[in-house]
């Protein structure tokens, strides 16, 4: 056993982790962040996306240990608390119906927030090309596409303002 | 009592948000494998690596005494607690079928079949315990191909002395609902032959599944991530020899389903046998490759098709002989799944002959069960690219060709050659708006001008102009047809004393939106707000009474019982108010949610009588003090959705490669509840139909191993592979429900296969390139260029009057050799009657 300090969505935790575990598996089983989910193990789904230190990673393909005296950050952690407003992004999925049985809209939707950080105005292919790492198998991906181009349209509209939103 | 509220603006047609958004998007869900509880053990299932073997030894000591294992149980250690798994469909009185132990007890049939079962305290104690059961098996002949298998030679299951487990026909002339298609055959001036294959298929749910069983208590709870918790609850009682009503099943929040989650399967057995023995909770979680591997495939059909027409393309018969691959068992229902298809063969056209004839075929592959579509998917395939073929032949264009065997609207309802009764459509209104939407002119145009110019990268354009029969289903029919169940739906409506409403449904949606299209027509129903509406669903403890999910059910079957039982909540409701408000019965009327005294403004709402009834101080004589109703519908009639999608691909005639250009589909489903529900599930149904076009295949070896077992070779498409969808709807209602309303979950999946390959031979047709067998891929397209003469495709010719690149001539002389003998000892005749 390891002993790992890590913060998960603004709340610190130490804990002991065998070495072999996966982030996505301490996140899951240990800190009980059941909103991020596996859907496959090959890393092709996407399911599992979160950030790590405000980057987008596959958390099956980091393990627990590697997120050592790093920040995490869930679908979970998203909005300001229970009650709390909604994130830009968790928005525009609903707006948009940009989920169905809402298995993929985790990773999806921290995989799109990152997307948009990289490249905060992307064109319809670039959106298509950002998300290619994450599968739906309800959508057909349409409404997932027009979700975050909305948002990217609004961020444009809002700079200066309310800038760094996501 | 006076009511102040306006009436609502209509529900029903508004695109509502979706009420089930708010945990999904927060990750506030409870998916099966989010249950944790107190001294859960693990399971972990040890698979065979053989297609077909003996089981000649099983060593579980090493793994006994592994870290953290509790037990370790193999087929025999279970024995009879085990049971078979069971097949609901049994298509004919002979149909044969091996046992279906859910983990095997002495043989394995398929790669992948569980041959011992790991009970750990860890997932992972449970999963490093599987490497270490050690397995002899003897190894017997593997049957891998379906045709092979139909001749004879090596046996799936020699004890059964035979591959075939059924055949079933459907006969036009033997039915009454047309002539013989022999005839047609004899006297046809123009017949087409082809053989399609509709691949192996995965449905690729994006959540593994899961189940857990909770044993301790009175009640034991499974909770399983499937489509079905009513019939799972039911067969786990029949299966296992409890009492249903010791038995309760949820379905949880469930991650998709697609018809993969359509069974009861050996996983959710064993977790329930495991957990009784043991006494404690038990959770199983698949693995992606273990789901790829081990759930059930679809599809899988060799289709041998005669089109007969005249010269004027009129059509004038059609026959089928359909071999579908069951692969190794039967599971729930797939033996019925070829013969849901056989009465779609003839699609929207006025065919005056008819035969369909299916032999299903065991093999030592994993079983095939529903796929989105079920059937239809693959017959709608099979006439839509003979339409294709067949305007080809004749020289005109294809929706020409269409248009002059379709059924006129008018002509509704129309009883068809399969002896279907099709209520309303209109091909002609979703067909002209298509082409207005697609620009089908402008896009023939540039395709001649680049076949002149010859041009490496051709453009193809491709048509479907389906229909489909959903919602199943009239419990009758499915009688008459062997299913061992009924069709109907159940649904019930609480009134609460605080005015809510909770809408207790026996479907059980997994993404389809019921929560919100249920409260859609509760609030329009009962005048209540659509905040007020609750839906709850998925628990045999809450919704005691249900057939679940699939086969676009839900909303003709079970939205019809939401408002039936709605009716009588009305009903109920009425005495009460005349009682309240001191009128006579016959003097009140119900609108907008409030009971009305004719010609006065004397009225009580809903809600008021809702909390009068809850307090019954004030009741009539020898009335209920409930408003609370149950309804059970039964369907008289499939519903019949239909559309026309036209596709524009671009084939690079030098790498093979195929991309969509444009998607255009015009889809009448009836009535709509939320627009915005139903756009999403025409993208989502035309992605999977897609992807039977161009991308995914399940490809099993020579030695019956599975090599497209993961998401790396198993390739469900993403963003970047797909464009954006031009949709719209034309309106037809149905006149077989009172909402008006068909089912849309499998249409984009069954019409969207055939128009892309459509496209794809019409972009190639020139070269003289008949048929892509599917996926369409770059190496298939690619590969039958070269087979080409090179400079053939060159001529600058249009499609529709290249006669003489049509492989399969309509000399009449042909006709005697196809002609057979049309006797068919055992064979079972199916029909609608």
């Amino acid at each position: 056993m390891t002993r790992i300090s890590i913060q998960v969505d603004g709340v610190q935790y130490s804990d002991d982790v065998e070495p072999r575990t996966l982030l996505v598996h301490y996140l899951r089983e240990q800190v009980g962040k059941t909103g991020t989910v596996i859907g496959c193990d090959t890393s092709n789904c996407g399911s599992c996306t979160v950030h790590l230190d405000d980057t987008s990673v596959k958390s099956c393909t980091v393990l627990a240990v590697q997120a050592d005296g790093h920040e995490v950050t869930t679908i979970e952690g998203l909005a300001a608390g229970t009650d709390g407003e909604l994130h830009p992004m968790q928005q525009a999925f609903h707006e948009n119906h940009a989920l169905q049985c809402g298995y993929c809209t985790p990773g999806m939707i921290m995989q799109s927030i990152d997307l948009l950080r990289d490249n905060p105005s992307p064109t319809e292919q670039e959106v298509r090309d950002g998300l290619e790492g994450n599968l739906c198998r309800c959508t057909g991906y349409q409404n997932i596409v027009k979700a975050v181009l909305s948002v990217s349209e609004e961020t444009r509209l809002k700079v200066g303002t309310a800038g760094g939103t996501l | 009592m006076t009511v102040t509220e306006e009436r609502p603006v209509a529900e029903v047609g508004s695109p509502r948000r979706r009420k089930e958004d708010a945990r999904l998007i927060t990750g506030r869900t409870r998916w099966t494998d989010n249950i944790s509880l107190p001294g859960m053990l693990h399971l972990a299932m040890v698979r065979s690596p053989m297609a077909h073997a003996r089981i000649t030894s099983i060593d579980v000591q090493p793994a006994e005494n592994s870290p953290g294992v509790v037990a370790v149980y193999t087929g025999a250690d279970l024995g009879d607690e085990q049971g078979s798994l069971p097949c609901a469909w049994p298509i004919t009185a002979d149909q044969k079928a091996p046992p279906h132990p859910p983990i095997s007890v002495d043989t394995v049939n398929f790669a992948g079949e569980i041959v011992a079962c790991i009970v750990a305290r860890s997932a992972s104690a449970a999963k490093d315990a599987v490497e270490l059961v050690d397995v002899e098996y003897d190894e017997l002949p593997v049957v891998v191909d379906m045709a092979a298998a139909a001749k004879g030679g090596n046996l799936t299951h020699p004890e059964l002395g035979t591959n075939v487990s059924a055949t079933w026909v459907f006969d036009s002339a033997e039915a009454g609902t047309g002539g013989n298609v022999e005839d047609a055959i004899r006297d046809a001036d123009v017949l087409i032959e082809r053989t399609y294959r509709q691949q192996r298929l995965m449905p690729a749910f994006m959540e593994p599944r899961s189940v857990v069983c909770d044993p301790t208590g009175e009640q034991t709870t499974l909770w399983s991530s499937t489509q079905i918790p009513h019939i799972l609850k039911l067969m786990l009682a029949l299966t296992c020899g409890i009492s249903e009503s010791k038995l309760r099943v949820i379905a949880p929040d469930v991650g998709g389903g697609f018809g993969g989650k359509l069974q009861v399967t050996p996983e959710e057995v064993i977790t329930l046998v495991v957990s009784r023995r043991l006494g404690k909770p038990c959770k199983y979680t698949e693995t992606r490759s273990e789901s790829l591997l081990a759930g059930h495939h679809g599809r899988d059909q060799i289709q041998k098709l005669t089109l007969t027409a005249t010269r004027e393309g009129t059509v004038t018969g059609l026959k089928v002989e359909l071999l579908a691959d069951m692969g190794a068992y039967l599971g729930l229902v797939t033996p019925g799944v070829p013969i849901l298809g056989a009465f779609m063969y003839n699609a929207i056209y006025k065919f005056p002959s008819y035969r369909f004839e299916c032999t299903n075929i065991f093999t030592n592959k994993n079983w095939t069960d529903a796929y989105r579509g079920a059937g239809r998917p693959e017959a709608t395939f099979a006439i839509e690219r003979l339409m294709d073929e067949l305007a080809v032949e004749i020289g005109v264009d294809p929706l020409e060709i269409r248009e002059r065997n379709w059924i006129k609207h008018e002509e509704f309802p129309f009883t068809t050659v399969a002896g279907l009764e099709y209520d309303s459509g209109n091909y002609e209104a979703a067909t002209a708006r298509a082409k207005e939407l697609f620009g089908y002119d402008a896009l023939r145009a540039e395709q001649r001008e680049r076949r002149e110019r010859q041009d490496p990268v051709q453009l193809g354009i491709g048509v479907s102009t389906f229909t489909e029969m959903c919602g199943l289903a009239p419990s009758r029919v499915l009688g008459a047809l062997s299913y061992g169940a009924g069709g109907w739906e159940h649904a019930s409506i609480r009134m609460l004393p605080s005015g809510k409403v909770e809408v207790i449904a026996g479907t059980s949606g997994h993404g389809q939106g019921h929560q919100t299209a249920w409260s859609q027509i509760v609030a329009d129903r009962l005048g209540v707000p659509f905040e007020d509406v609750e839906v709850l669903h998925g628990d045999t403890s809450i919704s005691a009474r249900g057939l679940d999910t699939y086969g676009s059910r839900s909303l003709t079957v079970g939205g019809m019982a939401v408002v039936a039982a709605a009716d009588k909540v009305i009903e109920k409701a009425r005495p009460i108010a005349a009682h309240l408000l001191e009128a006579n019965v016959d003097d009140l009327e119900f609108s907008a949610g409030k009971f009305n005294v004719k010609g006065t403004d004397s009225s009580v709402g809903i809600g008021e009588l809702a909390l009068a009834v809850f307090a019954a101080h004030n009741m009539p004589d020898g009335v209920e003090p409930s408003l609370d109703a149950d309804a059970t519908f039964d369907p008289e009639n499939f519903s019949f959705p239909h559309g026309t999608h036209l596709c524009a691909v671009e084939v690079d005639t030098e790498t093979g490669e195929t991309k969509i250009r444009n998607y255009t589909c015009v889809d009448d489903i009836g009535k709509v509840v939320n627009p915005l529900i139903v756009e999403g599930q025409v993208h989502g149904g035309l992605v999977q139909g897609i992807a039977q076009a161009l991308w995914e295949e399940a490809v099993y070896d020579d030695s019956g191993t599975l090599v497209t077992g993961s998401f790396v070779d198993y390739l469900v498409p993403s963003a970047a592979d797909l464009i954006n969808f031009s949709t719209d709807r034309t309106e037809s209602p149905a006149t077989t429900n009172a909402l008006g309303v068909k089912g849309v979950g499998e249409a984009g999946t069954i019409a969207s296969t055939p128009a892309v390959v459509n496209a794809v031979v019409d972009a190639l047709r020139h070269f003289g390139i008949n048929d892509i067998e599917m996926p369409c891929s770059p190496h298939r397209v690619w590969s039958a260029l070269q087979q080409t003469d090179g400079r053939m495709g060159w001529s600058g010719a249009d499609t529709p009057t290249e006669k003489t690149m049509v492989e399969d001539d309509a000399d009449p002389s042909h006709n005697a050799q196809l002609s057979q003998g049309s006797g068919d000892a055992g064979s079972h005749q199916g029909g609608f009657e």
